[in-house]
């Protein structure tokens, strides 16, 4: 078997064992079959989510599903792309190895970068979306998880990672001007901050949704803050260095806290102190943003990453492990009334293009792309480690999303509408929220008012009526999962405020670090029209850095205020937006890597980034067309500002679900400003791709054009091709091994 | 005797898996970086002084300070 392999060993030195190692050869008999075993097993699961009616399915066929998607996909579809477009080199240097300063560039092990890759682009993003997006049924939603992914976000993600590892780790702004000119380049910058903008203002109302009036929340997110400070200071003057230790105690403490949470809310003071409308949670969070954003990194923000970091990765594992072991059985229909109706209490709209929307993050995320540049191109040990780290984490993100896909579709539907319908449907209250749901026509018995107070009493809460966001149903479903395998119903509540709690820590460190990496966008841009404002270039100017802050906080927490007071219910409205902003940037990554690979004359597979282009410009400016242009007002932004100014000129004092003239008034003002933006996105992107059509066309004519590529280096130093070793690269490893070892003995001797 | 030698393999075995989870999040958190960089101070410039582990993480957070990188949601 093994004779028919072909190996080459590359070396770019004679006195240095080989720094790569090409093998090419058949797949042996044994992988053959057990790729067909793991594509037929996916088969029979698809088969499953796809065509059982009738009886009730299981969640574990999901998983089964989407698990074996991921490995063909990532076995044959990524190689497809890594040989006909990437070509990595393993003989040529990573900007890692060539400005090595074991600081921000550093060559680093592929496991531990897949997992700060990863840490880096999920967050709440694919837990919130599916949640959303399983108003529409489990079906569309799932497929739209696993293909979206394996087609295109993992393309994406992937794609913009070796570009950037070729071009010493620019980022995505940087290398649309470098590719696109200037023009398309301040475009393309324009269009990432106020993305941004949008990004942190829509999660921030997921957090603020999430702990509104829950006492308990409350106090343990803001215990979460003096436990970052102390990890700080510990870190900073105690005990350098020792981050592990430190997270352990953190982690400890974090858990404490839930706990603490339960008893605080038991008494009078707790629930004086930490029951907060939304309107305050607001305002805090705001303040909260700001401090983070103007304070050193150590006290606050590095710690906060930490945390975060270590409960990301072992909440999800519990996760899944929990869906395997409770295999809990789905309640939702596949396809839902509303998916084909388009007029769903959660988000308004038809399957296509609202689906798409919703669900951004787990299947193409925009924003992944400026992790993808600038950050882990400058810690890839090799080139053909992007494929592992920028398809695979991907994936992994992806299944993250089915599983928060899992958890909202297992729970009672009736309980689903009564927690996501906005309070202008559901009335606020148990009664009128079971008369609501009962009256959508769903399936299975009807719900009583009774049954909606008992759920909320379970997971040690007031009320569980209109909790949008998809943060508190995600941690319902969860709590049902986790509960069931540990712990029965005396630890639901605690689950319940796990979930809610990590969802919330994830939120806050995007905030905040979204907000610190916007206002260096925006002092940057400042400093680079010259004159006196040059000054803002310096990061250290503190009277800069306060007033950028501010703006930053000042725009997002305006929009975060606009959706909390909507009287439409700010999800609703405010959620399209944050999908297509997400998506637009994923067109602007997309059109950057097609641009490369249209320059380089690949045109035979210049498919492969360009077909989820186009799909992706079909949603989004589909999307756009209809917020900005329908006549529904339930759908399009100016349709409802103008139903509203009409009633208001007619002198009537409260239209639809705005009971007051001032509840009008912000209709009005809301739907202005969420029509503006909507046309902003979509010009600016609209933009950066025209201008990437013209360099395509330019490129074309002339017969190809030079890119910013970086010249070849030769690598000095081995690591695999792949996540696992193969024995030739042992062997090879076993070399570097032996060298390193001559060489530290004649240190110590000489 | 096989039961002894099943047994030492399993625990065997456990020991490991717990130092590879071990080696991972030490190596994801950052407990390493420091050795690193002396290694990399070493190799670059030889009988430079690489400065202490405090004033490594000082120099690592205010980098971070001019330079944020980016979350995603």
């Amino acid at each position: 078997m093994a004779a028919r392999t072909h190996t080459e060993p590359i070396r770019t030195d004679p006195d240095l064992p080989p720094v790569a190692v090409v093998e090419r050869g058949p797949m042996p008999a044994s992988r053959r079959v057990l790729f067909t075993v793991i594509a037929v097993v996916g088969a029979v699961a698809w088969s499953i989510v796809a065509l059982v009616r009738g009886e009730q399915v299981n969640a574990v066929w999901f998983v089964f599903a989407a698990v074996c998607t991921y490995v063909i996909a990532y076995r044959f579809y990524s190689r497809f792309i890594e040989a006909r477009l990437v070509q990595p080199r393993n003989d040529r240097a990573t900007p890692a190895e060539t400005y090595d300063n074991a600081k921000d560039f550093m060559p680093t092990d592929r496991r531990v970068l897949f997992g700060h890759h990863f840490a880096a682009i999920a967050g709440a993003g694919p837990l919130v979306g599916p949640v959303l997006a399983a108003q529409m049924g489990y079906l569309p939603g799932t497929i739209w998880i696993v293909v979206g992914c394996v087609l295109g976000g993992a393309v994406q993600d992937y794609l913009v990672l070796s570009l950037s590892a070729r071009r010493r780790g620019r980022s995505l702004g940087q290398m649309a001007r470098d590719e696109l000119g200037r023009f398309g380049g301040v475009a393309a910058l324009i269009a990432v901050f106020v993305i941004m903008i949008i990004l942190i203002a829509v999660l921030a109302l997921v957090v603020v949704n999430a702990l509104a009036e829950s006492p308990w929340g409350v106090f343990s997110i803001a215990m979460t803050i003096p436990i970052a400070l102390f990890m700080g200071v510990y870190l900073r003057f105690l005990r350098p260095g020792r981050v592990s230790e430190v997270t352990v105690i953190g982690v400890a403490l974090l858990l404490l806290a839930i706990v603490a949470g339960g008893w605080v809310a038991e008494t009078t003071w707790g629930q004086e102190w930490f029951t907060l409308s939304p309107v305050a949670l607001a305002w805090w969070l705001a303040a909260y943003g700001f401090a983070a954003s103007v304070l050193p990194v150590w006290l606050l923000l590095a710690p906060r990453d930490y945390l975060s970091t270590f409960m990301k990765v072992g909440t999800i594992i519990l996760l899944a492990v929990g869906i395997v072991l409770a295999r809990p059985t789905v309640e939702a229909p596949a396809v839902s009334s509303f998916a084909l109706r388009g007029d769903g209490p959660v988000f308004a709209g038809a399957l296509f293009p609202f689906l798409f929307i919703t669900i951004a993050c787990g299947a193409l995320s925009g924003f992944h792309s400026l992790i993808a540049s600038g950050t882990t191109p400058k810690l890839l040990e090799k080139e053909s480690q992007a494929r592992p780290i920028g398809y695979g984490a991907m994936l992994t993100e992806s299944f993250v999303a089915v599983m928060a896909l899992i958890t909202a579709v297992i729970i009672d539907q009736h309980l689903y509408f009564a927690m996501n319908a906005p309070a202008g449907a559901t009335g606020g209250t148990p009664e009128t929220a079971a008369d609501y749901v009962n009256g959508l026509g769903l399936s299975g018995p009807p719900i009583t008012a009774g049954e909606i107070e008992n759920a909320a009493q379970n997971v040690g809460e007031e009320s569980v009526v209109s909790r949008t966001g998809g943060a508190p149903t995600l941690a319902f479903g969860m709590s049902q999962v986790l509960s069931s395998v540990i712990g029965g119903s005396g630890l639901a509540a605690f689950w319940y405020h796990f979930a809610i709690m990590f969802e919330a820590l994830f939120i806050l460190t995007t905030v905040d670090a979204g907000t610190r990496v916007a206002r260096f966008m925006l002092s940057d841009s400042l400093g680079n029209i010259g004159g006196p404002l040059r000054r803002f270039r310096d990061p250290s100017w503190r009277v800069g850095a306060w007033f950028c802050s501010v703006v930053v906080v000042v725009l997002w927490g305006a929009i975060l205020l606009m959706g909390v007071t909507d009287p439409l219910g700010g999800i609703n409205t405010l959620f399209p937006l944050f999908g297509i902003a997400n998506q637009l940037l994923a067109a602007i990554a997309l059109t950057v890597v097609t641009v490369v690979v249209v320059k380089k004359q690949l045109y035979r597979w210049v498919w492969i980034p360009a077909v989820p282009l186009v799909w992706d410009l079909a949603v989004t400016m589909t999307a756009s067309y209809q917020k900005i242009f329908s006549s529904e007002p339930r759908i399009g932004y100016w349709a409802q500002h103008r139903a509203f100014q009409d009633a208001k000129a007619a002198g009537e004092e409260s239209f639809g679900v705005a009971t007051t003239p001032e509840a009008m008034d912000a209709v009005i003002r809301n739907t202005a400003i969420q029509g503006t933006l909507s046309i902003i996105f979509a010009v600016l992107v609209l933009i950066v791709v025209a201008v990437g059509v013209v360099v395509m066309v330019r490129s074309v004519r002339a017969g190809g054009l030079p890119t910013t590529e970086e010249p070849d280096q030769p690598s000095r130093i081995f690591a695999p091709r792949g996540m696992v070793a193969t024995p030739a690269e042992r062997e090879i490893q076993a070399q570097w091994d032996e060298l390193e070892r001559a060489r530290a003995g004649t240190g110590a001797r000489s | 005797m096989s039961g002894r030698t099943a047994l030492a393999g399993s625990v065997h075995a456990l020991a490991r898996a717990g130092r590879a989870v071990r080696w991972y999040t030490t190596s994801l958190l950052g407990d390493h970086d420091y050795a690193r960089y002396v290694a990399h101070v070493e190799r670059m410039h030889p009988g430079a002084d690489p400065g202490s582990e405090k004033e490594y993480w000082r120099a690592r957070h205010a980098e971070q300070d001019a330079h944020p990188g980016a979350r995603c949601c």
